[in-house]
């Protein structure tokens, strides 16, 4: 699989494999749009940003991904200019932002309580930053009409915001960050206030509100189903630092480390020493899996080294036979089901004591030939599926 | 708790009457033909005439309205910016002082107040010729001072109950700070721009004891004018200048609530 | 030389250039939001300390203004003559008449405190129970008086309190007496007229503290087998703590400093401390006693409170 073979546009879509230009990530002379320079931010003692590099580009989504506290939403407001670097320096399309007061710079930024004027109703609000650049009464009022109706928000112009639903609300917002055409738009966890249906609406809706108007995003937040399904790219932050950036893709399947493994989504971690290991491949020993467990990439380690492995719940196979393979195949006894309705999830005991998740979508209606609890059964992967985690 | 005791309403209701009888009885009296409280002379209002036809009262009355008017625009325009300074400019050299100066006139005895102004008047008059007597002029600037550290409380507490988001979100979208605080900040702290205003005004309406020091022969305000007649005796003209003045008051607090109220409902419906 | 002087031409002008950057750096509007306040507060709020405590160092004289200099200069013999005068501490230290004064303003004014606690907080109570609809009205009723001269409030027991009075009136013709009490000009109309003045003072902040008062925990105490007067001096007392002490603040504090009611209603052995220095800047026209008065009230009055009161807000701010 590369990137020529199979490309994953934003909306999820799989394209048919003809030319296709890589992202612009992986064109090695593109340049950023935005530049985030070894970034520090530190608020008397405490590091809140440390020492962050990261470069976003024309037209990406980006997001930063992260616990309260990661520093995600002090580099947001960094680059929106209302926190300043303590060290280091931000270039948005080339301009070093620093000294450059927030109504100067090219950006605008969504709040996460939406921040709409009360005093203001909904068209003014969206007008508020065309008036203050200047523009006459006649253009103001044909580029609000145009945003609101881009939003479906058109016949609300004249209400005041504490006569809007909370979803109306998030629309005006976006829609009054995004009138002045900002070269670079900061959402501060868009989605957070809104129920669970209207979540899942509104992130396709912004999606294609994006790649229509061509805006580059960054977008913060903490729930990582929303950046998997927001994101060009991903980057996850923890304690100040950028842990890993890479495409949702690369972040699932290929985390780089413990944090990032279970921050998103669910994982099991196998922990084992290593006892070969070779240019193209790794054996690891591991009594908590109770077999040899045998990666096929290599990685660079000290011998006898102890190392963890990470295995996603949906690429194990459970079954009642014994597999044919020894290595990659654990024993163990259901202890826990729960039935999702279109999956289920196992607990399995291993004779270790390691408690390892499984999921199995329910192919069949028929509850007869399903695993029940205390059954003893086999867990084996393809090699391709465990992640050896460098941290 | 549905239930309320017997003794509660009985003393909360005592405690509502001792509120308003001095009230009442300054009402019904300004109404009383007779002079002397003790005999009821029958209903009229003749003392409202003669009131009004009082040249002191009415010169003092004018004299105080025009005060408070000037000193309560003069202290919102002050108090506003001390508020801001000690809510929205971070730190500053001498602000542990400057908020101490503040927030004392809110617990200084009027009469020291009253005095230091005197002698600092009586003091600059020697040095430089100015303030050249005291009179209206130095009415004003007294109010002034003391009312101003009412309106800095309810701006700064508006201040800081604001949601500084909005004042971000102006400056995320353009606007430069004066435009921020013209069109945004100013009209979300209104309110507390108006309450101010109507308490400077008031304040400085009522002074007797400020007044009585900073003001010169010539300049009296209405509360001079009412202490120095009311020490004589009870004077019917004051009951009838008490009624329509709690007839005033009455008007505009049915107004204020009302108005209150409604934005309470507003305030309610923007947080479902 | 030539390029020396250049050197020196360019320092002197880079110099100036800095200096004008940094004038044009100055952010002017915090500059003056921040000055203008600032500048008025120190003219006409602090220097005036200074005046009264300068002027309570010198004599008292038969002169406009009334009191003697205290820098005296004669340029012919070359000597300045510093002259301070502190007959004036000297004498409100040796004269119990000052002491007095300031124990029985502390003295009267506590004592209304409480007394206007006692009113005040059924009335309180009531508001903070009442339903939304009921509850709007009483507290236009409390506020009502609050916005009204405080004067002619004052004023209005003058009537009340008299020989001829209606408080008498009414007494006599329910044949409680035979004869009129004498009400007026004594301690008593003194302690009446402070709880009925600062009576909305003591309402508001006790009703906010009980109006946010949780009414489960007076069934949780109940449940657990208190009675309603233990569940109120063990939940609600306590709960409405911080009102109280907003409310016996807002009272105590301007009650011990007060003028008007004890000159209207007060006799002349009530003695309060803001009527001695009154009486004593007007009736005795001597102005250095006055601020000698004033100064030491600052010292032992003011200064404890705003002490009291700034670290009081401290512990709210860290709770």
């Amino acid at each position: 699989m590369n990137a020529s073979e199979l490309k994953s546009t934003s909306s999820g879509m799989v394209d048919s494999p003809v030319n296709i230009e890589p992202p612009l990530w992986k064109q090695p002379d593109a340049t950023p749009f935005v530049r985030i320079e070894n970034v520090t931010k530190k608020f008397d003692e405490f590091t809140a940003v440390d020492n962050v590099s990261l470069n976003i580009y024309k037209k990406e989504l980006f997001c930063l991904l992260g616990g309260s506290g990661s520093g995600k939403s002090t580099l947001l407001r960094m680059l929106a200019g209302f926190e300043n670097p303590s060290s280091g320096r931000i270039l948005i399309d080339g301009v070093d932002m620093q000294g450059i007061q927030p109504w100067n710079r090219p950006v605008n930024m969504m709040f996460q309580s939406y921040a709409l004027f009360p005093h203001l109703n909904v068209a003014d609000n969206v007008g508020f930053g065309l008036k203050r650049e200047g523009l006459n009464k006649h253009d103001v009022k044909r580029r609000v009409g145009e945003m609101l109706d881009m939003v479906q928000l058109g016949h609300l112009g004249k209400r005041k915001p504490h006569q809007l639903s909370g979803g109306q609300k998030q629309r005006v917002a976006l829609a009054r960050s995004l009138v002045k055409r900002p070269k670079l738009l900061l959402l501060d966890e868009p989605l957070g206030a809104l129920d669970k249906k209207l979540r899942e609406e509104t992130q396709f809706e912004l999606i294609n509100i994006q790649e229509d108007l061509g805006v580059t995003f960054v977008v913060v937040t903490h729930d990582q189903e929303e950046a998997m399904t927001l994101a060009t790219r991903i980057g996850v932050m923890n304690q100040g630092l950028i842990v890993q950036t890479d495409e949702p893709h690369g972040v699932y399947e290929y985390p780089n480390s413990k944090f990032v493994a279970e921050f998103i989504g669910s994982v099991n971690i196998l922990e084992g020493t290593v006892i070969e290991d070779n240019v193209d491949s790794v054996r690891i020993e591991s009594p908590q899996a109770g077999c040899t467990l045998f990666v096929p990439h290599g990685i660079s380690c000290a011998p006898q080294q102890t190392v963890h492995v990470a295995l996603r719940p949906e690429k194990i196979q459970m079954s009642r036979v014994k597999p044919a393979q020894d290595e990659n195949c654990m024993k163990g006894e259901i202890i826990e089901i729960a039935y999702m309705g279109s999956l289920s999830v196992f607990k399995i005991r291993l004779q270790s004591g390691k408690e390892i998740r499984v999921t199995q979508p329910n192919f069949s209606r028929d509850m007869g030939e399903r695993f029940t609890w205390n059954e003893h059964v086999y867990l084996s992967w393809d090699v391709h599926s465990s992640v050896v985690l460098t941290s | 708790m549905k239930r309320r005791s017997i003794f509660l309403n009985t003393t909360a209701t005592l405690g509502f009457i001792f509120l308003y009888a001095p009230i009442i009885s300054l009402i019904v009296y300004s109404f009383n033909e007779s002079k002397l409280v003790t005999v009821w002379g029958g209903w009229s209002i003749k003392w409202y005439g003669e009131l009004f036809q009082n040249e002191q009262i009415m010169n003092a009355a004018f004299l105080s309205l025009k005060i408070a008017f000037i000193s309560a625009t003069l202290a919102v325009v002050l108090g506003t910016m001390a508020g801001f300074a000690l809510s929205r400019m971070g730190r500053f050299k001498g602000k542990l002082l400057f908020s101490g100066w503040v927030s004392a006139p809110l617990v200084m005895p009027e009469v020291i107040t009253g005095l230091s102004l005197l002698l600092l008047f009586v003091a600059m008059e020697s040095a430089f010729g100015w303030p050249a007597g005291r009179g209206e002029l130095t009415v004003i600037i007294a109010h002034t001072t003391f009312c101003l550290a009412y309106v800095a409380v309810v701006v700064q507490s508006r201040l800081v109950a604001l949601d500084q988001t909005l004042e971000e979100a102006a400056m995320d979208l353009g606007a430069k700070p004066s435009s921020l605080f013209f069109l945004v900040t100013l009209p979300l702290i209104s309110p507390a721009i108006i309450a101010g205003w109507l308490l400077s005004f008031t304040l400085s309406l009522d002074d007797l004891v400020i007044a009585s020091f900073v003001s010169g022969p010539g300049d009296s305000t209405l509360p001079m004018v009412i202490f120095s007649k009311v020490r004589l005796g009870v004077t019917p003209e004051v009951n009838a200048l008490a009624t329509l003045m709690i007839a005033i008051v009455a008007i505009g607090v049915i107004f204020a609530m009302l108005y209150m109220r409604k934005q309470n409902k507003i305030l309610q419906a923007s947080q479902e | 030389m030539s390029s020396l002087s250049g050197n020196v031409w360019l320092t002197g002008f880079l110099t100036w250039k800095a200096r004008f950057k940094f004038l044009q750096n100055i952010n002017w509007g915090r500059f003056s939001v921040i000055s203008v306040p600032y500048l008025w507060l120190a003219i006409f709020f602090f220097i005036p300390f200074l005046v009264v405590f300068k002027i309570s160092l010198s004599e008292s004289a038969i002169a406009v203004p009334p009191y003697s200099n205290l820098l005296d200069f004669n340029l012919e013999e070359a000597y300045v003559n510093i002259k301070l005068n502190l007959g004036n501490y000297l004498y409100l230290w040796e004269d119990s008449f000052y002491l007095d004064a300031y124990l029985s303003s502390i003295k009267i004014a506590a004592i209304s405190t409480v007394f206007t606690l006692l009113v005040g907080f059924p009335i309180a109570y009531l508001i903070a129970r009442s339903d939304e609809k009921h509850r709007g009205i009483l507290l236009a009723l409390v506020i009502l008086p609050f916005w009204t001269s405080f004067l002619l409030r004052v004023y209005a027991w003058v009537g009340l309190l008299k020989k001829q009075g209606l408080v008498n009136e009414v007494l006599m013709s329910f044949g409680m007496i035979d004869e009129p009490l004498t009400m007026l000009q004594t301690d008593f109309a003194v302690y009446i007229g402070i709880v009925y003045t600062y009576l909305p003072f003591m309402i508001l902040p006790l009703y906010s503290a009980l109006e946010k008062m949780d009414l489960s925990l007076i069934e949780a105490a109940e449940d657990l087998g208190a009675r309603p007067i233990q569940s109120f001096f063990m939940v609600t007392v306590p709960l409405a703590l911080p009102g109280i002490i907003a409310g016996c603040m807002l009272v105590f504090i301007p009650a011990v400093g007060e003028y008007v009611i004890p000159a209207l209603l007060g006799g002349s052995d009530t003695l309060m401390i803001g009527r001695v220095l009154w009486d004593e800047f007007s009736l005795n026209r001597d102005w250095p006693m006055a601020s000698a008065v004033a100064t030491v009230m600052l010292v032992f009055l003011v200064l404890p409170i705003m002490l009291i009161r700034s670290k009081t807000e401290k512990e709210e701010g860290a709770a």
